[in-house]
């Protein structure tokens, strides 16, 4: 098993308080994600940009929880057996889990380097699989954590704060 | 630019009618990789692709695109054509290169997207 932690400076500290206590939010949405099911995959994200529209979110987080989102929906859609997104509201900040059902990434930091991917040629032929989608996650969230067990699943997370 | 003169230009099909051909487009971005196409769109921007199933649409739910050029003469299936519609979205299939569609329209003024 392996695990990676990002956060952007300003949020570095808010980690313990954010993830660790399990703080609870004003309401929950939970998402099934289908393999390689590219006519539905992305709907979660568009959900969830549209319930945090609704809540007055200010265009400018929309756009970075809509592309870390739809990054790692396409991601489990294209890599893995399946998987659940859960995506939970708070009055400052939105919190995303991803999880799947496998195969995991084998070396995370390997994955997330920039040009690094090993999708198939389907998933090439739709546009996907240049290798940027866990890059454009990081640039776009402010508390990344993944964990990973090779040969059973993948588990990644992201916290976006509005202002 | 408006939609019309862009049809004009690139001798293209509006491949459904019933949107707004006045509209202002003041930017385009040309890519066949998703992840560029996100990063890469700030603003209302007219994309050039290639692509044509069903993510392309879905792109439009995350980011702020104007409509959509099919280069190569590529038209999407009715599917997708519908999921365009639904979104409002205009939809335009010309039968020039990426290459050659992105220089016509910047010879007449649409400017890049800012990235
Ligand atoms: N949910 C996942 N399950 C298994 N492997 C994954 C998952 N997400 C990402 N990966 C691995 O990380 C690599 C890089 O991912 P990413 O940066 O999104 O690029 P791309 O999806 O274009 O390959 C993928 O090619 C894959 O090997
Ligand atoms: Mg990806």
């Amino acid at each position: 098993m392996s695990e990676f932690w990002y956060a952007q400076p300003a949020y570095e500290n808010r980690r313990l308080e954010q993830i660790d206590s399990k703080p609870i939010p004003n309401f929950v949405q939970n998402f099934k994600l289908g393999e390689k099911d590219f006519i539905n995959a992305g709907k979660a994200s568009a959900q969830i940009k549209l319930d945090l529209k609704q809540l007055g979110v200010n265009p400018i987080y929309l756009r970075r929880v809509a592309i870390a989102s739809y990054e790692a929906e396409i991601n489990i859609t294209a890599h893995s057996k399946g998987g659940r997104i859960t995506s939970k509201y708070f009055p400052d900040r939105v919190h995303i889990v991803f999880d799947d059902d496998g195969p995991g990434m084998g070396d995370i930091e390997k994955s997330i380097s920039p040009g690094y991917s090993t999708a198939d040629e389907l998933v090439r032929e739709m546009g996907f699989g240049a290798g940027m989608g866990l890059p454009n996650i990081i640039k776009n969230c402010d508390i990344l954590h993944i964990i990973s067990e090779e040969g059973v699943k993948t588990f990644l997370e992201v916290i976006i704060y509005f202002g | 630019m408006k939609l019309n003169e862009i049809v004009e230009l690139l001798e293209a099909d509006l491949l459904f009618e019933d949107v707004d051909k006045e509209k202002e487009i003041t930017c385009a971005f040309g890519s066949d990789l998703i992840s560029d196409i996100l990063m890469c769109t700030k603003e209302s921007t007219l994309l050039l692709t290639g692509l044509t199933n069903p993510q392309i649409i879905r792109l439009s739910d995350m980011i702020d695109l104007f409509g959509i050029v099919f280069v190569r003469g590529k038209v999407p299936p009715q599917e997708i054509i519908d999921m365009a519609k639904e979104r409002n979205l205009p939809l335009i299939s010309t039968k020039f290169t990426l290459y050659r569609s992105s220089g016509i329209l910047f010879n007449s003024g649409l400017r890049s997207c800012k990235i």
